[in-house]
């Protein structure tokens, strides 16, 4: 505990930048997730292909995408940034794919009928409809993201990954921990929060 | 208008004058074409041939967006949206219109009172905490809510149960009343279309089978089809005995 008691001041500004980095993957992740889930939603012949090449990104091992993309960017954060939000994309184009899909027809059909233009269709009735399976498939890919942030310590990006393989290399087992303890506790803190969420969207959704 | 897969036209030939401020119901078993013929007056569906004139105008030439605006739309499955309040969903068209707050309010109150729902008290309540005759109540609030010229309403009480059915068309008889507005009625139900329209179509195979006063496709069947449709109903049972219990006292 000697460890952590004495580095709680640099413990906390890891953390801080381990949640910095998975924000922003997060971030790049939506804004390339959202028209590709949007788009598979609609037309199931350009869902299937999406799909399938979100998956091939999903089963190749985190690190050695980590590899692959500091051979072509370099060190730093950006390249971990890029391979969460490579990562995230299997979880959130599936989820916003069936989030919308699952909205009911007759909503779909009145709102059409009312007469709002497809722009009011998507983000008035479609998107508010859709909010509580949003959520779960975002707090689905920030806890994976958490969990891969980690990395960010091999390649110099910071975060809670630098005090865990700073530990393995030393073999100091408590700086390792000072680096996996507060990762988890970030992963189950945003787990419940966000669980939360998602109840209170649903109860308003109905 | 040939939907993909089928083999024949959902609607094909038909010819339609809809009396303005009148009821005019199209009548015909599932898959007749009679909700893909009103969907094409708002444009949900395009026909690939032929016209839909309003008020002489070829609603082909109409934005869709604003011509859904000024056409009422009630559909089976009601179709409220569930994230809103009832006095959000029957204010959708107003809010759409911009109309000033002050004016969405009263009408929202008002058209509560029409469909005879209290407004204090469902006014904040969600579409889950109604009844299905309740939410179908609100469905039609929600279609005439910006006064629209024309009101479609697509087998609006086929999905509740009897009595719930009856007090719905009790209530559609006030409003025909009230309103004067021209309405197309799609129903399944014999007795639905005898009880409300003013005029009716029968549809069968995506034609129009006979048209006319609900009295006289009574009293003159044009087809074989028509006749056998309507002696099923009970209101064609009443009107028979009605019409025998007439003759026989004219005779004594």
């Amino acid at each position: 505990m000697t460890y952590i008691m004495g580095h709680l001041g640099e413990i906390g500004d890891l953390t801080l930048q381990h949640m910095g980095l998975v924000a922003a993957g997060l971030f790049l992740a939506m804004v390339i997730a959202l028209p590709l889930g949007v788009l598979a939603a609609r037309n199931s012949h350009i869902g299937a292909p999406i799909f399938a090449l979100t998956g091939v990104l999903y089963v190749i091992p985190s690190l050695a995408l980590l590899a692959v993309a500091v051979r072509y960017i370099g060190l730093g954060w950006a390249p971990v940034i890029l391979v969460l939000a490579a990562y995230a994309q299997f979880i959130l184009v599936r989820n916003i794919a069936t989030a919308l899909t699952s909205v009911s027809p007759a909503q779909i059909d009145a709102a059409r009928g009312l007469g709002m233009t497809a722009r009011q269709q998507f983000f008035r009735v479609e998107i508010p409809l859709a909010t509580p399976v949003l959520i779960s498939g975002l707090r689905l890919a920030t806890v994976a993201l958490i969990a891969i942030a980690t990395l960010g310590g091999y390649v110099g990006a910071g975060g809670l990954g630098d005090e865990i393989f700073l530990g393995l290399q030393r073999k100091y087992i408590e700086q390792t921990l000072a680096g996996s303890i507060p990762a988890a506790l970030l992963a189950i803190i945003l787990d419940a929060l966000l669980r939360l969420a998602e109840r209170s969207s649903r109860a308003r959704v109905g | 208008m040939r939907y993909p897969g089928a083999d024949r036209d959902a609607v094909s030939n038909v010819s339609l004058q809809i009396e303005p401020g009148a009821v005019t119901v199209l009548l015909g078993p599932s898959g007749c074409g009679k909700s893909t013929l009103l969907r094409t007056v708002n444009r949900l569906v395009i026909p690939a041939s032929g016209r839909v004139l309003l008020d002489e105008v070829d609603n082909a030439g109409i934005d869709p967006v604003e011509l859904r605006r000024g056409t009422g739309y009630v559909i089976q499955a009601v179709g409220l949206f569930s994230h809103m309040t009832v006095a959000q969903n029957i204010a959708v068209v107003p809010s759409l219109l911009k109309w000033p707050r002050a004016r969405i309010d009263a009408r929202v109150d008002e058209l509560l009172g029409l469909v005879g729902l209290d407004p204090a008290r469902y006014r904040g309540r969600f579409p889950r905490e109604l009844s299905g005759g309740e939410q179908q109540r609100v469905g039609v609030a929600r279609a005439i809510a910006a006064e629209p010229a024309v009101l479609l309403m697509d087998e609006p009480f086929g999905a509740v149960d009897a009595i719930v059915r009856a007090n719905l068309q009790q209530q559609m008889i006030h409003i025909k009343q009230r309103l004067r507005t021209t309405v197309l009625f799609v129903t399944h139900d014999v007795d639905e279309a005898l009880i409300l329209a003013d005029r009716i179509v029968v549809m069968h195979a995506g034609k129009v089978e006979q048209q006319g006063a609900p009295v006289d496709i009574l009293r003159e069947p044009a087809t074989p089809y028509v006749a056998r449709l309507f002696a099923l109903s009970d209101q064609t049972r009443r009107y028979d005995e009605l019409r025998a219990a007439l003759s026989s006292t004219e005779l004594s």
